[in-house]
């Protein structure tokens, strides 16, 4: 099987399909092409890692998966609604109602609250009012943050920045996730943690979750592994991530049990290792 | 929900109050812009309105329906005589029920301790209605019909060397007795305006006996006013009859545009609106700027350009609201300071109206630049910063 059979999956009831996508970035003698022909497609229930090195790609490919820019060449469809040909208005509002994003850098808004930071989401929606505000809640209690509503981002650790961004990525019930290296800026014990909360969101089966990354220890995580090396799909392989694996550090309510999960390293460090072999 | 308060609800207003005061010493550089901006337009169309009201002053307080005047009059302080037989021939037109005399001029008046200044007389019939001094809080307009006797305001009293009635001065080498006070009652020229009966503002402007500078026409009532005038103007020859509005319109054209001082205080007052325009756009681009995360973000998380207009509008109108505020309490002190003055400044409701409308569109226009800038904006940043 080639790496490009293995790597679109037809007919399957993707949420999101690329087809031979090209990138040209640049015009002139400082034309660069990012992506050579790469298709892929995100199934929903799974978690899917994008890795690569520097220059590989990565981010380009993430912008164009998520609406930022459209394909030189190719086609890029969201759930049904191909990007071709679309303007910045219509690739926005494909972005809103489709795709819900966690960045590096958690991009929080310095002067608005937890609980406020998520209901921007909502907000840019079009949904005001107490039944956004019930939801912004229910998202922060989702990630373990019910307590912290009303913090501003400079109150809050890294790990609970993060979270925070992740509660704002689902709480439009985006049926994809575009998370851009979301645990570079944590430590091991806080990248652990919100990889446990990704994994779990991915379990839904009506989400994708697709998290770009250059790092291993997150491996554990994924049930599939996408390689990306110079613009092009180099691999693919399935990994060793548990669908229900981490339901152990979910409460009842549905909320992140944080300081088990941060205690359970130890066995989630024996699996990756596991893996690794 | 109505579109108020779902505008309201909106965590686009939020967005924009936190944007507007997180960094206050640039918020209040921008209000102190907006604000010495709006003062600055204030002054100047309050000027404007107040020196419109100063220069009709006489036109307005005068009881009469038509103003007859020779060919040319400019305005209320135009004085070039008429020939006063020209009052019996208007009393001769049907539906004119009376018809009085003013006699306007220049004269010098001699201070009781040696010295002189200039007035403006104005002489009117005592007996009949038409021009008379208003506003009178010391003796008696009914006493100006002794002779040598003449009506001062307040205001002028030192100028005049007088101090109050029963001062006596000298115009024309002529005793005179202050025998009426008025109050507020300014020239906008700074010349006190001096009352008096018609025969002694002759003696005293040096006119003829025969002569006139008005003749204020009272028709009966129900008369058709625009028919009594085309009569007059064809029983009377070498004059213009204009009715009160016309006279007004036509003294306040004189003195606001063709001196140029109307359009010198518009210039002032748009150069105040550039003045602020320039301020608020430059705040509002470089607030922006300073938050471009933010909006890459918010454009990230799939928000429409309208939406992100919308949190710069808001910090536009926020910044309109507050520096309103402040710009007409402090235009109120200065209208309240300048009301004795010899050119009160005015406020009218139309006036704070009309500057409040200003005030949002010299701040939304502001925002353009601002909303340029964030157009601009490549969503893809996020991943990069």
């Amino acid at each position: 099987m080639t790496i490009h059979a293995i790597a679109v999956q037809e007919g399957t009831g993707a949420v999101l399909e690329a087809t031979d996508v090209v990138k040209v970035l640049g015009v002139g003698a400082g034309e660069v092409r990012a992506l050579k022909g790469v298709s892929l497609s995100l199934a929903p229930g799974e978690l899917t890692l994008l890795m690569g090195p520097s220059g590989s790609g990565k981010t380009t490919l993430l912008s164009v998966l998520g609406c930022m820019m459209t394909p030189t060449e190719g086609t890029v469809r969201i759930c049904g609604h191909s990007t071709k040909g679309a303007g910045p208005e219509e690739l926005a509002k494909l972005r809103r109602n489709h795709i819900g994003f966690i960045f590096q850098s958690y991009h929080l808004f310095p002067t608005l609250t937890a609980l406020d930071n998520v209901r921007l989401a909502l907000d840019v929606r079009g949904e005001h009012g107490r039944e956004a505000v019930a939801r912004a809640k229910e998202a922060l209690t989702t990630v373990g943050l019910a307590h912290k509503t009303k913090s501003f981002p400079r109150e809050l650790s890294g790990g609970e920045q993060q979270r925070v961004a992740i509660a704002r990525a689902i709480v439009g019930n985006a049926p994809i996730i575009l998370a851009d290296e979301p645990t570079a800026a944590l430590d091991s014990k806080n990248g652990h943690a919100i990889m446990e909360v990704l994994a779990r969101i991915a379990k839904d089966p009506t989400r994708a979750v697709l998290v770009v990354t250059h790092d291993p220890r997150i491996v554990p995580f994924a049930q599939r592994i996408i390689h990306i090396e110079d613009g092009c799909i180099v691999g693919e392989e399935r990994g060793g991530g548990e669908r229900s694996g981490e339901e152990r550090n979910v409460s009842e309510d549905g909320s992140i049990d944080e300081a088990h999960g941060i205690e359970e390293e130890d066995s989630i460090k024996t699996k990756r290792k596991r893996m690794q072999r | 929900m109505t579109v108020m308060s779902q505008l309201f609800a909106s965590l686009a207003f939020k967005l924009a109050r936190r944007n507007l005061f997180h960094d206050r010493l640039r918020f209040v550089a921008t209000v102190i812009g907006i604000v010495f901006s709006i003062v600055l337009v204030t002054v100047q169309l309050g000027l404007y309105l107040g020196f419109g009201r100063m220069v009709t002053t006489m036109i307005d307080h005068a009881s009469g329906d038509l103003w007859i005047m020779p060919t040319g009059t400019k305005s209320f302080e135009d004085p070039s005589p008429l020939d006063e037989r020209k009052r019996f021939a208007a009393l001769s037109v049907n539906g004119v029920t009376d018809v009085t005399a003013v006699v306007i001029g220049f004269a010098e008046w001699r201070l009781p301790g040696g010295g002189a200044t200039p007035v403006f007389i104005i002489g009117y019939d005592v007996r009949a209605p038409g021009l008379h001094p208003w506003n009178v809080i010391a003796g008696s307009i009914e006493s100006l019909s002794i002779p040598n006797t003449v009506a001062v305001d307040q205001t002028y009293f030192e100028r005049l060397g007088v101090t109050g009635v029963g001062s006596i001065a000298e115009i024309r080498e002529q005793k005179v007795e202050v025998v009426a006070v008025t109050k507020g009652i300014r020239s906008f020229t700074t010349t006190p305006y001096v009352f008096t009966s018609l025969d002694r503002a002759r003696a005293y402007t040096g006119t003829s006996a025969a002569k006139a500078t008005f003749l204020l026409v009272h028709l009966a009532p129900n008369a058709d006013i625009d028919n009594i005038r085309t009569r007059l103007r064809t029983t009377l020859t070498d004059v213009e009859v204009l009715t009160q509005a016309e006279f007004h319109e036509r003294s306040r054209t004189f003195w606001l545009f063709d001196t140029g001082a109307g359009a010198a205080l518009f210039a002032g007052a748009l150069l105040g609106m550039i003045v602020g325009t320039v301020i608020v756009a430059q705040t509002l681009y470089s607030s922006t700027k300073d938050h471009i995360n933010e909006f890459a973000t918010l454009r990230a998380i799939g928000s429409s350009g309208r939406y992100i207009h919308t949190v710069i509008i808001w910090q536009a109108l926020l910044n309109a609201f507050i520096g309103f505020t402040i710009a007409a309490s402090i235009g109120f002190v200065i209208v309240h300071l300048t009301a004795e003055s010899a050119l009160p400044i005015l406020m009218t409701p139309g006036l704070t109206v009309v500057l409040f409308a200003l005030t949002v569109f010299m701040c939304v226009t502001s925002a353009i630049s601002a909303i340029v800038k964030v157009m601009r904006i490549d969503p893809a940043m996020v991943f990069t910063r």
